[in-house]
């Protein structure tokens, strides 16, 4: 089966009220919050795309773009 | 965006706190519906009044926004008249089982095929964080400002007591599990009820210094465990999460067709 890979992760900054939820529980660390209190993803390479992040974020605010890896 | 498609859009950012729970339920249950590919057209949301009831307003299906606890009684209706429709009703605590008590323990005793969503974060958010018959024994509040001395429900329990033929309980911090879930509920044909323990930061978590969303979350995590594990042997103060009741009895709305059917023979 082909692996997925992250394409693009989208944070919808107007929709984002800077919890930090996806921040804390990414198993990957990829995000982290910018100077505006927004969920920024900065090491988007390690991400797994288990969407997690995804399905937490309370404002709808996230949303996961992937692909298939090239074999 | 495929979350897009089910929401209404103008109504974006929601009015939810930062870190609300509310919201991941919101996002779990679309999930759950685009996972099902039912029709848009063929669910109805129907809610009361709060916090969890504004949910009704930002899904981009058919809608109600209904009185205070009343939900379940205008759902009930709805499903009488159109039971080939989804009725899934979201509700707070307060709403569920405070205000709508009585609604929710005859609606669960008639077996309807509903699916009532009791979004649990143990307060009133809206009107400044009163306690809820769901906020328990030593818990402060707006109203509790010494703590409260009221026991609380075990919604599961009630659940089953009063006769729903599903009863589960997740969090929002076990998103997938929850979504596992609300799917069965929604697919079960019954009453089902679906507690989904979620987060008020802004007064619940405030009040009771339980620090911010990420800190209520990890609080759901470390004090919940799945049914029937070890950790509930060691420690008894352990929240069980999972399928409490999944059995089959006569759903009201097809009992009621039949009792129809039997009254017009012969005419």
């Amino acid at each position: 089966m082909p692996k997925r890979r992250l394409k693009e992760l989208c944070i919808n900054k107007e929709w984002c009220k800077g919890c930090g939820i996806c921040i804390e529980f990414c198993p990957k660390g990829v995000l982290e919050l910018d100077t505006q209190d927004k969920a920024v993803p900065v090491r988007n390479e390690d991400c797994v795309v288990c969407r997690l992040c995804e399905m937490l974020c309370p404002d709808l605010a996230i949303d996961i773009v992937e692909e298939e890896e090239a074999e | 965006m495929p979350v897009k498609d089910y929401i209404r859009e103008r109504f974006f950012p929601h009015i939810w706190c930062s870190g609300c729970g509310h919201g991941t339920v919101l996002n779990v249950l679309i999930r759950v519906i685009e996972r099902l590919g039912l029709n848009k057209s063929d669910i109805v949301i129907v809610s009361g009044i709060g916090c969890s009831s504004r949910i009704a307003g930002y899904l981009d299906f058919h809608t109600m926004h209904t009185l205070h606890g009343r939900a379940l009684a205008f759902a009930t209706g709805i499903k009488l008249n159109r039971p080939e429709l989804n009725v899934i009703v979201p509700m707070g605590d307060g709403d569920a089982l405070a205000i709508g008590g009585n609604h929710f323990i005859h609606a669960a005793r008639r077996n309807i095929d509903i699916t009532a969503i009791v979004m649990n974060n143990r307060i009133y958010g809206m009107t400044g964080g009163q306690y809820s018959p769901l906020s328990g024994y030593g818990i402060f509040a707006s109203t509790a400002p010494y703590s409260s001395v009221d026991q609380s429900f075990d919604v599961a329990e009630l659940a089953a007591a009063a006769g729903a033929t599903f009863v589960a309980r997740s969090t929002t911090y076990h998103v997938n599990e929850a979504a596992q879930m609300i799917q069965k509920a929604i697919l079960h044909k019954g009453f089902s009820v679906v507690e989904i323990m979620s987060q008020c930061p802004t007064y619940f978590g405030r009040k009771n210094r339980q620090g911010d969303a990420v800190d209520m979350l990890k609080y759901m995590r470390d004090t919940t465990t799945p049914i029937g594990s070890g950790a509930k042997g060691q420690n008894p103060e352990l929240i069980e999460r999972g399928v409490f009741v999944n059995k089959e009895l006569p759903e009201y709305c097809s009992a009621y067709d039949e009792v129809i059917r039997h009254a017009m023979e012969g005419r």
